[in-house]
């Protein structure tokens, strides 16, 4: 079963694909980096690849790079087989992971850097005038003649940026770019690097491990794990309709409980949870009868009350965190989970307190059956 | 302690080697310089320009070194980089300690056995027997220049390899990385980041090499034969041989300022380069 139609990785409908990776395979030695990767980026999206470090993300941006020619498989560049082409030689530009500036030169001497590597040469005019609209861009005009190890982290990184776009790439990789940022100076650089993409109509495809970066910014998000694409599709789908335990537990979080199906009714399936207690639930990926499976709940579609109706729980924990109060609450039979409670049903029902014995419920088109892996 | 005191007793000894070893023996030898030749030999304290006007005598000797010794740094140079450079980049973590022990293992004998064996190589029964036996006669290499710069290249390739090395080896390999990505070729990732990146290293060794050079005088009193002597050998004449120590202290005051004024002169180039080699590279 595919999971609204993403599984595939068909770049977004309506889009002209810039590039792509057909079963592209890469191998270090005994090492398998990246397996069967299948994907297709669309003209001035912003894709991300998402996962934990190993999982292949950065071998995946590397192969679009040129860096490393896949073992196995194609990559295509505008339509055009690029395996051979050797990086620079290629449409793409990379900010860097520690951005990777020139230290002895000039911040502007960086940025033009790969305009004056073009052949035929360009007019020292011309490059003039586009490092100061890149500059522009990045905001840093004032800081042309400063020297690498003069500019703060913040200010390296949009040189980096700058040093990129100023060759109007087809293609924009940025390798975990926030990495070396504090929280804040991250936050901003998001919005900035997203205002950025929309500005420029350049395609980005970015390299991370943080959930909420790509939940943030991109359009698509491709999932990743132990080599392999697990999942490809908007923040959104991905939110509402994991494939699997995996990405469920990986955007955002999620509360599991393992089961087997004992059924169907119509769209929904019944459950058995390992308390006997029977639920419904969406399925997703593809499911069969008697099969182990897990139900993901996320805590904010749960509900606590006092009522009796629903999982009885003990309240062990309660943190406020304004607009919502997160509950670790504990069942006898399905152990700890987390609820998160708008404030408003706070209002409205009293506050609970730790040690409160209370209810969960849940819709059942909220909670999802999932392949346990 | 106060933090001034502890400067002080930290820089003691090296202040007291530096004054006794080196300035007491240097003024030493400038007051020398300005004395007479006594009859039997040494010294006789005066205040005369006369050893200074005699140098041209010696031109001979400054002109060789101030030949030879910029040569053969430059040739050093020329054969040290290539292999410093696949020493830091081509070769594999395997093999680099390995070939690095191999660029010390001449060290472990002494110069002086290892000129030797350049003067059985080079003389009529080494190099030039052997191309005798492939029909090319009539070939000198011993007591000549040529052998004299081979004994120097040999001698001081790995104070050449080694600081190039090390620039070479810290080099951050995603800079060429990053070069690449952006479009420039091997070559121009080389001209243009490569290169300007290891020049610390490549004045340190043309330093190193040249400072050593310019005091150089076994591997000319051995492979030149006393046809082709450096200031050094002719010091050595001078203080052992005929004693004249007036004449010797002032070639030896001499050859410090020519060698601290090319040394400044180096220096400020080095500087220069330093300060707009972004230009250079641009180029």
């Amino acid at each position: 079963m595919n999971v609204g139609g993403y599984r595939t990785g068909e770049a977004a409908v309506g889009k002209t694909v810039i590039a792509e990776l057909r079963n592209v395979s890469k191998r270090f030695g005994d090492v398998v980096a990246a397996r069967d990767l299948n994907l297709s980026i669309g003209e001035g999206e912003f894709l991300s690849f998402l996962g934990p470090s190993g999982c292949g993300k950065t071998t995946a941006l590397r192969i679009l790079a040129g860096f490393e020619a896949p073992s196995e498989g194609e990559v295509l560049l505008d339509g055009e087989v690029v395996n051979s082409l050797e990086a620079h030689r290629r449409p793409v530009n990379m900010v860097f992971q520690h951005y990777a500036l020139f230290p002895h030169m000039t911040v502007a001497q960086n940025i033009g850097y790969g305009l004056r590597q073009q052949r035929p040469r360009l007019a020292k005019a011309t490059i003039a005038e586009k490092v100061g609209k890149a500059l522009d861009v990045v905001r840093l005009s004032d800081f042309e003649d400063r020297r690498i190890w003069e500019m703060s982290g913040g200010q390296q990184q949009r040189v980096a940026l700058a040093r990129a776009i100023v060759n109007e790439p087809k293609l924009l990789l940025l390798d975990e770019p926030m990495a070396a940022l504090d929280r804040k100076l991250r936050k901003e650089m998001q919005i900035e690097l997203q205002n950025l993409q929309r500005k420029l109509g350049i395609t980005f495809v970015l390299v991370t491990h943080d959930q909420e970066e790509a939940l943030s910014m991109s359009d698509r998000i491709c999932i990743m794990r132990a080599g392999r694409i697990v999942q490809i599709g908007a923040p959104q789908d991905l939110y509402d309709r994991p494939n699997s335990r995996y990405v469920a537990g990986f955007v955002g979080s999620s509360n599991f409980f393992d089961g087997e199906i004992i059924g169907q009714n119509g769209a929904l399936v019944s459950v058995r949870l390992a308390d006997g207690r029977v639920v419904e639930g969406t399925p997703t990926g593809t499911l069969s009868r008697d099969q182990n499976v897990c139900i993901s709940v996320r805590p904010e579609q749960m509900k606590l009350t006092r009522k009796a109706d629903g999982v009885a729980v003990e309240v062990r924990n309660r943190i406020f965190l304004g607009e919502h109060t997160e509950y670790l609450v504990a069942s006898e039979t399905l152990g700890e989970f987390l609820v998160l409670s708008p404030r408003q049903s706070e209002l409205n029902d009293g506050p609970f307190e730790a040690g409160d014995k209370l209810f969960v419920n849940w819709e059942a088109n909220s909670a999802l059956v999932l392949d346990r892996n | 302690m106060t933090g001034r005191m502890r400067t002080t007793l930290l820089l003691a000894p090296a202040g007291t080697w530096f004054l006794v070893m080196l300035l007491l023996p240097l003024t030493v030898v400038l007051i020398f310089s300005f004395g007479e030749r006594a009859p039997a030999g040494g010294v006789v304290p005066a205040f005369t320009f006369e050893q200074y006007a005699n140098l041209p005598a010696r031109w001979t000797a400054f002109k060789n070194t101030l030949t030879l010794a910029p040569v053969g740094t430059l040739a050093s140079l020329l054969i040290a980089y290539p292999l410093a450079y696949f020493l830091a980049v081509k070769a594999s973590p395997k093999w680099k300690t390995i070939l690095l022990v191999l660029v010390i293992v001449p060290f472990w004998t002494s110069i002086l056995i290892r000129s030797y064996a350049w003067i059985f190589l080079l003389g009529g029964r080494g190099i030039p027997a052997l191309l005798e036996w492939v029909g090319i006669e009539g070939v000198r290499l011993i007591n000549t220049p040529f052998a004299v710069l081979v004994g120097i290249i040999y001698g001081y390739l790995p104070l050449m390899v080694f600081p190039i090395y090390v620039s070479l080896d810290r080099l951050d390999k995603r800079l060429l990385e990053a070069s690449s990505d952006l479009g420039a070729t091997r070559w121009n990732t080389f001209r243009q980041i490569t290169l300007p990146l290891s020049i610390p290293g490549i004045a340190t060794g043309c330093m190193l090499v040249f400072i050593l050079l310019m005091g150089e005088f076994l591997i000319p009193a051995l492979l030149g034969g006393g046809k082709v002597f450096f200031v050094g050998n002719a010091l050595v004449d001078l203080f052992l041989q005929s004693r004249n120590w007036a004449y010797g202290s002032a070639v030896a005051v001499t050859l410090v300022i020519v060698m601290l004024i090319t040394v400044t002169v180096y220096m400020r180039l080095i500087n220069r380069l330093g300060a707009t080699r972004e230009d250079v590279s641009i180029m």
